[in-house]
């Protein structure tokens, strides 16, 4: 398959300070691509060089065969881009914006006509098209503001975090829109740092951390990263020591690795049944309060938490 | 050029469906346009609200026409608009206008009247030496340019119907002695009689001929001085709304969005000056229709006004630019805004009329679009055209190219989206 973006040794400072440290990927035509990462990751500033906002401090990209930083105007005519933040003109109605985020994108007359409509459409926005868009929820705003990205049909959708802060049934509708889109044959770079939403949408994800990129491949390909292993989610008392527990767990049969986080002690086994009961002695053993244990098949988030030791959402 | 037209007429959009800016940019400056006409009588009758105008006058003709001119200056018509002081010496009349003790100094020269009306016995006289022309001079004070601008243009008024008089009267006596009807001996005597109504000039408080030549009498309207002083005032506000609607662009997502769309920079950047314009024009040119329609305010010659106007936005634009360029949020370039628009209001004549304010303050009126658009529009209130307005308008234009310029370097220096 054809690579529609290729990413190489992209780095960003600002200052003394690396937000994307020399990453190198690169995008198939017609799949979704996921950057998974917790906040402060390097996702926003990577999405921001890829769509020419800001120029990378070193490396460069091509998309469609056009060099972001050679040919800015070019790239900007393959790619669409839904901005993390609603970036919508709120005293105008969703029609009024998409006619004039349209014409930006060089649409005019008919044809700009016939495409807010079936935009419209699109986000299920038919019937509230004349209202000024500080009328609508969050979930409508997000759904115009992915609209805008999609007027021009281009090859490209970068969508940075779309469903931050909106209902579950928003988000519901966004994460099949996104999917129709690529049934459509819309290539999609999507940035989250839900982990379901990633498992759910991705053929390939990224792991992002810090600027780098340490992670890259199918689900399949990264939870063999972590084997085949399951992970207990040992939610502790408020004043109890995860550190102390985690500590204890070492030399556990079984245990593959204990981790300490806020709060909790996640537990690596190959069999979660097979170390369960030991953990809850040792717990006790140490007057640690459990108050709910989850357990955890291989994913995503064991994929991050054995990369960087650390919870994806933290 | 589409885009960036685009782009400026969004932001005009979103300025109509702001009801806090709207109100903040035509009520207010319409309801104290009121308010002033309230306070200075215009609308109950009263008087032009200029007045007492100080004048020096040196009479150093003594003969007829210097002393008719005199009387003029001195007569109850005009009792209330100018407050005449005599001198005798030129030089120390020069200085009260130097030192700006008054608005113009009236310098009737020796033979003025012999210029006009030769002596006895030398009017038809071949042998005759002609009596060399002597001009009044009105040394008129830079820096009081309505109060100057009225006595020039009662001297004019004055010294046009003389002449127009003498003409008219010689014409007259050389026909009927061409045709025979007159007899030479007799020509002088019935020129002299002629010559004794020549100075009967009439004079009204507020009726100014203008030295614009073909313009109407107009009559000066303080509204005329006060609406535009608001407008201008508030079109400061409606600049710096402008310049901040860049930065809260760029905080709510809609500049980056801009600019990751296949527009360029300086199409996005235009596009957005060009709205801060198009709403300025919009809100000079609708204070002027409503304060014409409401309240008959006689603004002047039309492309006068409409080229004023657009001069005094570009102006205003500049610095609603340069506000812009170097803040970093809204809220500093709202509070910048609202300081310069006071600021300028005062040092710009809305207020207060310039001539009140020391020459040091005069001069640095200059700055301000205030000060040159109060200029051009007093111009065409007192009767002026476009044609006289190429001094505030040169002025305005270099003032909005400057200041533009100095917030491009700033914004290309900074980037109109950090990075």
């Amino acid at each position: 398959m054809i690579s529609i973006l290729e990413v190489r040794g992209l780095k960003k400072n600002y200052g003394d300070f690396a937000a994307v440290k020399g990453i190198t990927f690169d995008i198939k035509e017609g799949e979704i691509f996921s950057l998974l990462g917790p906040n402060g990751a390097g996702k926003t500033t990577t999405i921001s060089m890829l769509s020419t906002l800001y120029a990378p401090t070193s490396g460069d990209a091509t998309i469609g065969g056009h060099s972001i930083t050679k040919d800015p105007m070019a790239v900007k005519q393959v790619i669409g881009v839904v901005p993390q933040e609603i970036a919508l003109y709120e005293d105008l109605t969703a029609r009024e914006n998409l006619l004039f985020w349209g014409q930006m994108y060089g649409l005019s007359g008919k044809s700009l006509n016939s495409r807010v409509d079936e935009v419209l459409e699109q986000i299920g926005l038919v019937d509230k098209a004349k209202n000024r868009v500080k009328t609508y929820s969050g979930g409508m705003k997000r759904r115009v503001n992915i609209g805008v990205g999609l007027l021009h049909k281009p090859r490209l959708l970068f969508m940075d975090e779309p469903t931050v802060g909106i209902d579950p049934q928003s988000r519901r509708a966004i994460l099949d829109t996104v999917k129709d889109l690529n049934k459509q044959g819309m290539t999609v770079l999507y940035t989250t740092h839900y982990m379901e939403e990633a498992q759910e949408l991705s053929d390939r994800v990224g792991i992002i951390d810090h600027g780098e990129l340490i992670a890259l491949g199918t689900q399949k390909e990264l939870t063999l990263q972590v084997g085949e292993t399951d992970t207990l989610i040992l939610h502790i008392g408020e004043h109890d020591d995860p550190e102390a527990l985690a500590n204890s767990l070492d030399g556990v049969p079984d245990v593959l690795e204990a981790i300490a986080t806020d709060g909790e002690v996640s537990v690596v086994a190959r069999e979660a049944e097979e170390v369960l009961a030991a953990v809850v002695t040792k717990a006790n053993d140490r007057g640690i309060k459990i108050r709910s244990i989850d357990i955890r098949e291989p994913n995503l988030e064991a994929v991050f938490l054995h990369l960087t030791g650390r919870a994806l959402r933290d | 050029m589409k885009k960036l037209f685009l782009i400026g007429i969004k932001d005009l959009k979103l300025m109509f469906r702001d009801r806090a800016a709207l109100t903040f940019m035509l009520l207010a400056p319409f309801l104290l346009t009121i308010g002033m006409g309230f306070v200075t009588g215009r609308f109950s009758g009263g008087s032009t609200g200029i007045s007492d105008i100080p004048v020096v006058i040196v009479n150093l003709d003594n003969n007829q026409l210097g002393n008719a001119l005199v009387d003029l200056f001195n007569s109850e018509d005009l009792a209330e608009l100018m407050e005449p002081t005599a001198s005798s010496d030129p030089e120390a009349a020069r200085q009260l206008i130097d030192s700006d003790q008054a608005s113009a100094a009236v310098i009737i020269p020796e033979g003025f009247t012999r210029s006009i009306i030769p002596a006895e016995g030398t009017m038809f006289d071949p042998n005759a030496v002609t009596p060399e022309a002597v001009k009044i001079e009105v040394y008129a004070n830079p820096s009081r340019p309505t109060g100057a601008g009225i006595v020039k243009a009662i001297v004019d008024e004055f010294v046009s119907r003389v002449e127009e008089g003498r003409m008219r009267g010689m014409t007259s006596i050389v026909g009927l002695m061409q045709s025979g009807l007159l007899n030479p001996q007799n020509a002088e005597a019935e020129a002299r009689a002629l010559f004794e109504n020549v100075d009967q000039i009439e004079s009204t408080v507020i009726t100014l001929k203008t030295d614009t030549q073909g313009a109407e009498a107009v009559e000066f309207d303080l509204l005329a001085y006060f609406a535009p002083g608001m407008a201008l005032m508030f079109l400061m506000y409606t600049v710096s709304y402008g310049g901040r609607s860049i930065l809260a662009e760029r905080a709510q997502g809609t500049l980056p969005r801009l600019m990751i769309s296949p527009t360029q920079s300086v199409q996005i950047l235009g596009g957005k000056v060009l709205g801060i314009f198009f709403m300025g024009v919009a809100q000079v040119g609708i204070l002027i229709l409503a304060s014409a329609m409401f309240f008959q305010v006689k603004w002047g010659d039309a492309p006068g006004i409409l080229a004023l106007i657009l001069a005094a936005v570009f102006g205003a634009t500049g610095w609603g630019m340069l506000i812009t360029a170097f803040a970093h949020t809204p809220a500093q370039v709202a509070n910048t805004g609202t300081v310069v628009m006071l600021i300028f209001s005062i040092l710009g004549g809305s207020f207060i009329n310039l001539e009140n304010f020391p020459p040091f303050i005069q001069t640095i009126s200059k700055i301000t679009p205030n000060a040159w658009g109060l200029d051009g529009f007093t111009t065409l209130a007192l009767g002026g055209t476009l044609k006289n307005l190429t001094e505030p308008i040169t002025a305005l234009l270099v003032m909005g190219t400057v200041l533009f310029g100095v917030a491009v370097v700033i914004f290309n220096r900074n980037g109109l989206v950090q990075k």
